[in-house]
């Protein structure tokens, strides 16, 4: 078994005229959580767009579980158990709470199908889904809409969970929960893609990482030894973790 | 649409506007009469209206030419009603809705049926690119009616009420027609249906979720696309049913009769808000009403009259009355 | 001197420049080279719609406006001229009363929708336009006292157009010489001032900014050209340009009807000329134009040879029958968006673009 679940090879992808990426490349093993990092613009997000089929590659492939999903569609990829947060959270403000969530319960045809158990785990790990169960997703709090983000991302088992800034904009207390929510996420064995600017999260849960620049990949290894070097912590971050 | 705080502002225009008339007609068995009929008029207008609106807030397309799915059901009635003339010449109720019930499920496939093609030939080809839709979806509303006088001609075609469906019942001194209290009853049931899909199914929520952010559906894993093309051919199918409620409330259809009918669908639909089907009910009642009631008080400018209903609720919320978020 | 002319806006290839002085010069020479009513009446209308359609690609062409109430200000035009000599008789003061008061309704009217458009989103506005269209025709078939109704008004033009008036007893290169033939170059002159005009107002620094806001409009308020300002005194010159074709038109006829100038047909016809000629080129007005009435007029001849000929074939008759002109229009139309979106214009240019190696 490949101990990459998702490996990108010289990705290019172009939006309208503009350039992009210029050939990417990323792995992501296996039950590991991998870190992308690097500024404004470096071309995270469009990283994320384009595995998830939403923008396409224009050259090179993307390769999930051994399988080419380069040209793939976003159903297609979405439907091999991999979830995506994005950046904008993408919830359905007129629907509830329970409804967002059921809309990502794939296999559950209503509300009573849904896992119980797992749901008592989210609730534990955000009580706000809990109590907001019945109430029009529009109305939560910046902060709670990101942990019904995080919690439609997961309330189902998924082999691979793409994650694109979750602690945004949150007020500290909350990102300590975040942090904690992912940390329990990684002891379930799930392998996580994570795009995040804040250290914290790098420090605590990262077990490898990537740093993009421009497009391009500048560097990849294991979490470990980029926090053990400080020169290439401020060489590529332009900072000491 | 299960609101905790319901924006019930939209909902009171209704009565609202029937209460401030009342004065204008003078006699309240006349308004009674009215009234009744700009609701009946008001729910065949949502019928055709409400598959176009889902239609435009799910898949940001356009469909100039709804027009066609409604006269084609029209005229598929007269067909189907004048083959069954003994059944409609009956004085039984219950004969003449045997004729009636076909004639409509009927309309509904072969409008439905056109929808798909018009879906695969007319519409997908443009996806995303709105004034080539425009212009599209006009070009096939054109070929639509043409053909349609080529297979019924081109004149006018009477479509009457079955025997038993005509006439009208009397509330103390005001008339109300039989005809027009059925469509009533039919256009409840639509609604109820369409809220029961959209509020209580899994269907239904991909609806008004894809309404909102197409792109996170298909994040979830949902293919958007193919859903579409089930509601398209719905709205058409919808569309028919209107036509030929349409037909009989006029008794009479006319190649014509989409084009017509399409701009007070639209007006509707702006009113509502594109994609929000309690808008659009509320914006077809309000649409039937006014109608009748200038064409009881001023016929002359029947017309402008919902186009400034339509101006004055536009600067009261550009979006229409329950505007869809996240667009 | 001809780049003054034409504001610097060439044909920019060479087929397409002969086929403009082909057409322009069949159109001034068509009494001499066409004998006979019906090629004159095509030729007029030719210059008609002329001007009709390049003051909508100034609307939908350059500043990318949907509207469907452009035959809204063709039929005020032409009503103008209908109503005006109806009821003050046919003169030429008449004529200025009948032009002036069209003009100033439909610059009220262009106003009012052109700042209607600042609430709402280009789909909306569209629908609104298709609404008010529809009234409009209704308005006009309803004020039967003043508009003549369904049946339209029939009136004089000032002696010196009417064919009844001869300036010379003889006739000239085999056509006589009546009012009729003077009507016929009045118009051929007005055409080409009014095409010029537009032609200059496009490749004006107004019609560049149009065009910026029609490509991107947050970039182009970002900058800071108001586009709400520039999109309403597009809407407007589009309308009275309009509003002038109309008049053109209603002077020809001596007659107008709600069908004659207010119909949806003739929208559909502009729409389909300007799509046959080429959006937002101003010369697939005069392509798209002469094409399509030219085909429009002999094609319906050869429809009728059809459907006779397939008499014995019931459906095949009905579908060949010239009355179902529109049918074929239609299927035109929606082939020439799919596959012809440029137009005849944008072909023939990228041809030459082509041909000269560039990439």
């Amino acid at each position: 078994m490949n101990p990459n679940l998702l490996e990108l090879k010289g990705v290019h992808t172009h939006i309208g005229a503009y350039h992009i990426l210029h050939g990417v490349d990323l792995v992501v093993p296996r039950g590991k959580l991998t870190m992308l990092l690097g500024r404004n613009g470096a071309g995270k997000t469009t990283t994320l767009r384009t595995i998830m089929g939403l923008w396409h590659a224009s050259q090179g492939t993307v390769v999930f579980d051994g399988q080419d999903i380069t040209a793939a569609q976003t159903p297609a990829i979405a439907g091999l158990d991999i979830a995506y947060v994005p950046e904008n959270m993408g919830i359905f403000s007129d629907l509830t709470v329970k409804e967002n969530m059921l809309l990502a319960a794939r296999s559950a045809k209503n509300a009573s199908q849904m896992d119980e158990t797992r749901l008592q785990w989210i609730f534990s790990l955000f009580p706000a889904v809990e109590k907001f169960w019945n109430h029009p997703a529009g109305k939560l709090s910046g902060g709670q809409k990101q942990m019904l983000a995080v919690s439609r991302a997961i309330v189902e088992p998924r082999k691979l969970l793409i994650v694109d800034e979750p602690s945004k904009g949150l007020a500290p207390a909350i990102i300590n929960n975040m942090i904690d929510a992912f940390a329990q996420l990684k002891q379930t064995g799930t392998t996580i893609l994570l795009v995040e600017q804040n250290i914290s999260f790098a420090q605590r849960l990262g077990d490898y990482v990537t740093v993009m620049d421009d497009g391009r990949a500048v560097h990849a290894g294991s979490m470990q030894a980029l926090a053990e070097d400080e020169e290439l912590q401020r060489s590529l971050l332009g900072l000491a973790l | 649409m299960k609101n905790l705080d319901f924006d019930w502002k939209p909902l009171a225009l209704v009565p609202l506007l029937a209460v401030l008339v009342l004065p204008l007609v003078g006699s309240t068995s006349t308004w009674v009469t009215l009234t009744v009929a700009g609701l009946a008029m008001g729910m065949i207008i949502f019928i055709i209206a409400s598959g176009l609106t889902l239609v435009f807030g799910l898949m940001d397309v356009l469909n100039f030419g709804h027009g066609v799915f409604i006269a084609l059901g029209a005229f598929v009635a007269t067909t189907v009603m004048g083959l069954m003339a003994d059944w409609t010449g009956s004085n039984e109720l219950w004969r003449n809705l045997v004729a009636v019930f076909p004639a409509m499920l009927v309309a509904m496939l072969v409008a439905g049926a056109l929808g798909l093609a018009f879906e695969r030939f007319i519409v997908r080809p443009v996806y995303g690119q709105h004034l080539k839709q425009i212009l599209i979806t006009m070009g096939g509303m054109i070929i639509g009616e043409e053909l349609i006088k080529v297979i019924w001609g081109p004149a006018q075609i009477p479509l009457p009420l079955p025997e038993a469906m005509r006439g009208s019942f009397l509330l103390g001194d005001a008339a109300i027609e039989k005809y027009r209290v059925m469509a009533v009853v039919v256009g409840l049931v639509v609604f109820g249906v369409l809220a029961w899909v959209l509020g209580r199914t899994k269907i239904g929520l991909l609806i008004r979720a894809g309404v909102q952010d197409r792109e996170m559906v298909e994040s979830l894993g949902y293919r958007i696309k193919r859903l579409f093309i089930g509601v398209f051919v719905v709205g058409s199918a919808l569309a028919g049913l209107g036509g030929v409620m349409w037909g009989l409330y006029q008794q009479t259809v006319t190649p014509q009769m989409g084009a017509q009918v399409n701009v007070l669908t639209f007006i509707v639909i702006i009113i509502g808000g594109l994609g929000s089907t309690g808008g659009a009910l509320i914006g077809a009642l309000l649409v039937g009403l006014m109608a009748n009631y200038t064409g009881f008080l001023a016929p002359k400018i029947a017309l402008f009259s919902n186009i400034g209903l339509m101006v004055a609720i536009l600067l009261w919320r550009p979006q229409g009355v329950y505007p869809v978020a996240n667009r | 001197m001809l780049k003054r002319i034409l504001s610097a806006d060439l044909p920019r290839s060479r087929w397409l420049a002969l086929l403009l002085v082909l057409l322009v010069v069949a159109l001034a020479l068509t009494p001499f080279i066409f004998p006979g009513v019906k090629a004159l009446n095509v030729a007029a209308k030719v210059l008609v719609f002329i001007v009709l359609v390049a003051s909508f690609d100034l609307l939908l062409g350059y500043t990318g406006i949907v509207s469907f109430a452009h035959t809204m200000f063709f039929g005020i035009g032409a009503y103008g001229i209908a109503i005006a000599t109806t009821h003050l008789g046919a003169t030429w003061e008449a004529l200025a009363v009948g032009l002036g008061s069209a003009l100033v309704l439909s610059f009220a009217l262009a106003l009012l929708i052109g700042l209607f458009s600042l609430r709402v989103r280009a789909i909306f506005f569209a629908m609104i336009t298709l609404a008010v269209a529809s009234a409009f025709l209704t308005l006009a078939s309803q004020l039967h006292e003043f508009t003549g109704g369904e049946d339209g008004l029939t009136f004089k033009v000032p002696e010196i157009l009417s064919p009844s008036f001869e300036f010379s007893e003889e006739p000239f290169l085999g056509v006589s010489l009546d009012g009729r033939l003077l009507c016929y170059y009045l118009l051929f002159a007005t055409a080409v001032v009014l095409f010029l005009a537009l032609l200059r107002i496009v490749n004006s620094p107004f019609g560049r900014v149009l065009q910026a806001i029609r490509e991107n409009e947050f970039r182009a308020e970002a900058i800071g050209y108001r586009v709400v300002v520039y999109r309403t005194t597009s809407a407007i010159l589009s309308a009275l340009f309009a509003c002038m074709a109309g008049a053109m038109l209603a002077l020809w006829l001596r007659y107008n009807g709600p069908d004659t100038s207010l119909s949806f047909e003739i929208m559909m016809d502009v729409l389909l000329i300007v799509v046959i000629g080429g959006m937002g080129t101003m010369y697939g007005a005069i392509v798209g134009a002469a094409i399509f009435l030219v085909a429009q007029s002999y094609l319906q001849d050869l429809l009728r040879i059809g459907s006779e000929a397939a008499s014995s074939v019931g459906w095949l008759s009905a579908l060949l029958s010239p009355d179902r002109w529109l049918l074929w229009l239609g299927l035109l139309f929606v082939l020439s968006v799919y596959y012809f979106p440029t137009g005849v214009v944008g072909r023939l240019r990228a041809g030459a673009v082509k041909g000269k190696g560039k990439p």
